[in-house]
């Protein structure tokens, strides 16, 4: 799909981006979504934990779920919490995965070496793993427990790939000369590396941005959150999980802003990742 | 193509030995990735102690409220975990446990764990290799269609869709399937496991089909995605265009010339897939109650039973990095290139 059929340098990034299908059907969609979970709760027909009639009822739009709470205007409540802990989530994890990956790849040699040696070993536990491993210990983790857990089981995953992105810059020509001017080292990098990444890393934000959606609502659906009886759309799937042959609403509703928020973000991830490399399929 | 690009290349862990005969070279190479391999299980059993002994305060999580009126309790269980000795005592303790085949006592029931943990990690092996079984196949076959009609419009829709279904969570899709075929719209097959004492899970296959749909699902789109990659570059290569030149039907061409050079990076991508299920299964398990081991982990995670955790999170770690061994031994096996490289 060769959208992006221009002259690789005269239009700038962001003017292509808007003319690739994918990143804007994508990129669409997570704004849509973004806007619901932003602004649908000051719409909401009942409060976040408002009892709306008995359990399991008809009323509403998608009826009543396992405490007689109003199944919309939870779904209304519940997205803020996920797109803020999975934001944050993301923006630590790029923002510690970028550092370590440019640090290995700008220092090289023996640096590089420990360094991957050391993200190796934090590769080898899976993204939930590494959540539930430390929150054996803790009871009724704080938002900011969550965030810093996702964030530190997506910074080595994206180390790896701004050490790639950072190999192929360090040794160009004029990195080289504004280390020939006698630059800082931390100014060669901010100044003259980082902005001749930002293609690829968008892509991977977005990436990660995908990842991070998923184990937010899983957390929820294992039921290890800061405040239980909150609305949230992992924890809506856990708490009314027995109740889905008698109200399948209560659960699919949730499941369903989920998929398609995880849909648009990993659209506009791979639109993004086709054109920081120019590439054509 | 974001996942081609975090494929690891195994010629990367390989400094080619210079003036040393194929045998040498290879046992040489051999020994580093080993050696490679144990270095980082041991560093994951450090981080693993650390972790769950000395983060938080599992005493206290356990007892909740209790912690300052059931005070027998209190110090039963941290005379257990032996809170009072220093965090090194406390880890060599473990890990000497861990090397002679002790894996502790479970603070939830006072059980071994092993005992405890024995039938599970069957169960979940079963679980996999079923996925596996049915991914590899189907991934290849996707990327072969999808190959064929290449940049046209089955292709493309090929694309989409897997690339909508590859961001989806698997416990999503979980749900989704236990709605469509269990619940709401059909109702074929059973919506949990059936885990009868003494039985094993696959005793009723029907409830087997949809966990193992469900980590099918999860799985094929990123293999599928990347052969597909590599067969069009293969396609694309000259070497094809000559073959198609020679008069070389288009089927044997796929067949022989593509399809095998895309079985290196397909082996990859789908290590890193069996490795990815290793923590994929902790959800897909918990949502169908499969007595396997990444119910357990959850299980014990919300007992905080720190030693069943420990052990739990260092077969799924080890799993994985065992796993990314074997993948990287046999692509390098099954690549003239590479081994020309390390035994020359």
């Amino acid at each position: 799909m060769s959208t992006t059929a221009s002259p690789p340098s005269t239009p700038s990034f962001f003017q292509r981006a808007r003319k690739q299908k994918r990143f804007m059907f994508g990129f669409t969609v997570t704004l849509l979504v973004m806007a619901f979970a932003l602004f649908a709760p000051f719409v909401a027909p009942y409060g976040e934990k408002e009892t709306a009639g008995p359990p399991y009822a008809k009323d509403g739009l998608f009826g009543t779920d396992y405490v007689g709470q109003d199944v919309l205007s939870r779904l209304m409540h519940g997205g803020v919490g996920v797109l803020v802990i999975s934001v944050l989530a993301t923006a630590v994890g790029m923002v510690l995965g970028i550092l370590i990956g440019v640090v290995a790849a700008y220092g090289g040699g023996w640096w590089d070496e420990v360094i991957m040696r050391l993200n190796d070993v934090l590769l080898a536990f899976p993204q939930i793993l590494l959540a539930l491993v430390v929150l054996t210990a803790v009871r009724n983790p704080a938002a900011w427990v969550i965030i810093a857990l996702i964030g530190l089981s997506h910074a080595p995953r994206v180390a790896r790939v701004a050490r790639g992105v950072a190999l192929g810059i360090v040794s160009r020509d004029f990195v080289v000369a504004a280390e020939a001017l006698g630059e800082k080292r931390s100014r060669v990098i901010v100044a003259e590396v980082l902005p001749n990444m930002i293609g690829p890393l968008l892509a991977e934000a977005g990436l990660r941005l995908t990842y991070s959606i998923g184990i937010v609502a899983a957390l929820g659906f294992l039921g290890f959150a800061a405040d239980p009886g909150a609305a949230n759309w992992g924890q809506m799937m856990n708490e009314n999980r027995l109740g889905l042959a008698t109200q399948p609403w209560a659960v699919l509703a949730p499941v369903l802003m989920i998929a398609i928020f995880t849909i648009g973000t990993n659209l506009m991830a791979d639109g993004l990742a086709q054109l920081s490399q120019r590439g054509d399929d | 193509m974001t996942q081609v690009a975090i494929l690891p290349d195994p010629l990367a862990e390989v400094a080619p030995p210079r003036g040393r005969s194929g045998g040498a070279a290879w046992a040489i190479w051999l020994a580093r990735r080993l050696g490679l391999a144990v270095l980082t299980l041991w560093l994951v059993s450090v981080l693993v102690f650390l972790a769950t002994a000395a983060l938080g305060d599992p005493v206290r999580a356990i007892l909740g409220r209790d912690y300052n009126t059931n005070v027998g309790r209190r110090e039963q269980l941290e005379a257990q975990l032996g809170v009072g000795d220093s965090i090194v005592t406390r880890y060599v303790d473990w890990l000497s446990g861990l090397l002679t085949g002790d894996f502790g006592t479970s603070l939830a029931n006072q059980q071994p764990v092993w005992q405890q943990i024995s039938d599970t990690v069957v169960n979940t092996l079963v679980l996999v290799l079923l996925a596996a079984l049915v991914m590899i196949p189907l991934a290849f076959g996707i990327a072969m269609i999808s190959a064929h009609y290449r940049r046209r419009r089955p292709d493309t829709v090929i694309q989409v869709v897997l690339l909508a279904l590859a961001g989806v969570p698997e416990f999503v899709t979980g749900i989704l399937f236990v709605a469509l075929f269990s619940t709401s719209v059909f109702h074929i097959f059973p919506a949990v496991t059936i885990d009868s004492p003494g039985g094993k899970p696959w005793d009723t296959p029907k409830g087997m089909v949809l966990p193992v749909a469900t980590l099918v699902v999860a799985v094929t789109p990123y293999v599928s995605r990347i052969v597909r990659a590599t067969l069009l570059e293969v396609l694309d290569s000259d070497y094809v265009e000559l073959a198609r030149l020679k008069g070389i039907p288009e089927s044997v061409v796929m067949r022989k010339h593509a399809l095998l050079n895309a079985i290196v990076p397909g082996i990859q991508v789908i290590a890193l897939q069996l490795a990815w299920l290793a923590g994929g299964v902790v959800l897909v398990e918990t949502l169908f109650a499969y007595p396997g081991v990444g119910r357990q982990l959850v299980d014990s995670v919300r007992n905080h039973d720190v030693p069943m955790v420990q052990a739990l999170s260092m077969i799924i770690a080890g799993v994985y990095i065992v796993v990314n061994l074997v993948a990287d031994i046999l692509s390098i096996l099954l690549t003239p290139r590479a081994r020309t490289a390390i035994s020359s």
